[in-house]
């Protein structure tokens, strides 16, 4: 009885078109063939995968080889150098590295919160029929290029800083004792603080649709039974919904400063490519990927290119760390949520 | 008695109040949210919408003080996401159907999952400095390709992702039909999970194509630029991001107004891209 069964088998096969032999007498053969391309395609999808792998290494592989001159020259003093200068060929970037971080607090500061009140609204305020197209809505401004926030910022959003906020900053902030050199000198609209904040609307998304995801992930029992003990909404936001999701939203966070810390066209247009470290946040600055965008093409002289490289083995170092902390709190959270 | 006395308590009233705030503040926050996607929409459409014409679509750009259009950068933005897409959808496809189809629970895919993570959310400039390493220093000049390539990287963790979230969600009903009737694995998951999963996997690859139209970091030092027409893959090519880079940033008035209208072009194809993207994949989940 062996065939009736069977038949099938080759046939479906057959008809899939996979092999191209019209009329195929020696079923052993056509099952041999089969098999070969279940291997061949197996290995095929794992060569893919482990393709990905070659990705990554080849990044820290290749910037790792572009600096090596860099790293020779300048050594771990590049790291705490200020000085930036290409004629006498002296560079280090501690400037950079200071923009970078000042512009994500400042983004991180103000998305942050604004982003769980968002994520709030979404979960337990917003009547059903709105929640979609809202929440899309905040997800398009993750959609828009990051060019486009760049020639906002610098046509729109730095003049109407430097014409009416700055101004303002500076007049009341600027004279508190302690945090008023934060806020002192001229409004030039360019600065750390316009980058800071334009990067803030960038990241807003990020943050958003993460913390909406978690909180909606809540289990109903736990948020009515604290609405059954009389809790206000707030209540059952801040000491129930919110220490439940804790390590979800500690994970988009992270997630946000990961893109804040790399983002490259929008800051380049509004931060002031200067090499400095001014105690003002108004003042121009630069960032890591800032500075790579705007002197690459520049750089001429071999140690230049190299130093340059270094700043992105460094930014690349840095988003790794805080992205791989993300996702190792995100994955935390899915196994819990699994179990 | 407690309760009824405790609905007008001080402590009850700060309580609504707090709450009151904190309602207020959500309101307050999502209000924040949307204006800024209105008001970045409205400025785009008022500054890039006079400068639309036909001529934008068929002129190259010009130098200083002349006329012209945007035809070549559109063109290189075209032909270099093309390129990028067709080659990074396959790899992409191809690995997240391992992780999905061969080896869900193996440690290659745990590890590949969680790398491809980091590739998802990794710098693009950092990308644009690996193929200048890789291609431009090697071959000694910019081109086309390279950019293409530092696009196709990019393209690839999206698709990944993507692909492996909606082979998941094939049921498994479905591949155990297949495996029933005999069919090996390798034509089970081309015939049936690939079919089961289209809808899905085609946003994915959407969404992979509304994230690089609009990237420029990794072509400023790939693709460089180009005041012409090119065709020619080994030479720089221009694309419309790099070129809105350069244009907005310069003295003259009438490279700004072209800038603007470009920026209005990407905006208008990414937004749609991701709303279609977006449809297809609701669609898919409705089923």
């Amino acid at each position: 009885m062996e065939s009736r069964g069977r038949q099938p088998v080759a046939d479906v096969a057959l008809q899939g078109g996979n092999i191209a032999v019209a009329e195929v007498a020696d079923r052993g053969k056509v099952l041999q063939k089969l098999r070969m391309t279940d291997i061949g395609f197996r290995w095929l999808t794992r060569g893919a995968a482990i393709a990905v792998l070659l990705i990554l290494g080849g990044i820290i592989v290749s910037l790792v080889w572009g600096s090596l001159e860099a790293i020779g020259k300048f050594g771990f003093g590049f790291l705490v150098t200020e000085s930036w200068n290409p004629v006498t060929e002296q560079f280090g970037a501690l400037s950079p590295i200071y923009g970078t971080i000042v512009t994500s607090i400042i983004a991180m500061v103000i998305a942050v919160p604004i982003g769980l009140f968002i994520a709030l609204f979404l979960t337990e305020l917003c009547p059903m029929f709105l929640r979609r197209p809202i929440g899309i809505a905040i997800e398009l401004l993750a959609g828009i290029p990051s060019i486009i926030y760049g020639i906002w910022g610098l046509f729109v959003f730095a003049p109407f800083l430097q014409q009416h906020v700055q101004p303002f900053l500076i007049n009341t902030l600027g004279n508190v004792p302690g945090i008023g050199g934060l806020f002192a000198g001229p409004p030039y609209g360019i600065g750390v603080l316009t980058a800071g904040l334009i990067l803030a609307i960038m990241v807003l998304p990020f943050i958003t649709s993460i913390s909406r995801d978690v909180f909606s992930a809540v289990p109903p029992v736990l948020k009515e039974a604290a609405y059954g003990l009389g809790c206000t909404t707030w209540e059952v936001s801040r000491y129930v919904v919110l220490p439940f999701t804790r390590v979800g939203v500690i994970g988009g966070v992270m997630l946000g400063l990961g893109r804040a810390l790399g983002e490259t066209m929008a800051v380049t247009f509004v931060i002031g490519n200067a090499h400095r470290i001014s105690a003002s946040i108004m003042a121009p600055g630069t960032t890591i990927s800032a500075t790579i965008a705007n002197e690459f093409t520049e750089a001429v002289e071999p140690i230049y290119t190299s130093s340059l490289i270094l700043l992105g083995l460094i930014l690349f170092a840095i988003t790794f760390i805080v992205l791989a902390c993300a996702r190792l709190l995100l994955m935390r959270l899915n196994a819990r949520v699994g179990a | 008695m407690a309760l009824v006395s405790g609905a007008k308590s001080p402590l009850y009233a700060q309580r609504r109040r707090r709450n009151g705030i904190a309602m207020a503040l959500a309101y307050a926050a999502t209000a924040f949210g949307l204006t800024w996607l209105v008001l970045i929409l409205a400025v785009l459409l008022w500054n890039g919408f006079s400068g639309l014409s036909l001529r934008v679509f068929t002129e190259m750009t010009p130098p200083p003080g002349a006329a012209g259009g945007l035809l070549n950068p559109i063109l290189g933005s075209i032909v270099m996401t093309g390129i990028a897409v067709i080659i990074g959808t396959p790899l992409g496809i191809l690995a997240g159907t391992y992780m999905a189809e061969y080896g869900r629970y193996d440690k290659l895919s745990a590890v590949v999952r969680f790398i491809n993570d980091i590739l998802l959310s990794a710098p693009s400039i950092v990308i644009g400095l690996f193929i200048y390493e890789i291609m431009v220093a090697q071959m000694g000049h910019f081109s086309a390709w390279a950019g293409a390539i530092a696009l196709a990287v990019i393209v690839v963790p999206v698709v990944v992702r993507t692909t492996e979230d909606m082979l998941i969600l094939v049921p498994d009903t479905l591949r155990e039909a297949a495996a029933s009737i005999g069919l090996p694995r390798a034509l089970m998951i081309q015939k049936v999970a690939y079919r089961a999963a289209r809808a899905g996997m085609i946003t994915g690859v959407l969404l992979a194509v509304a994230r690089i139209s609009g990237e420029t970091a990794p072509l400023l030092f790939t693709a460089l630029n180009n005041q012409f027409w090119s065709t020619n893959m080994n030479a720089p090519m221009a694309s419309l991001p790099v070129v809105i880079f350069q244009f907005a940033l310069s003295p003259y008035k009438d490279w700004q107004e072209l800038a603007w209208t470009g920026a209005l072009i990407i905006t208008l194809s990414v937004l749609t891209l991701s709303i279609v993207a977006r449809a297809l994949a609701s669609q898919s989940k409705s089923q």
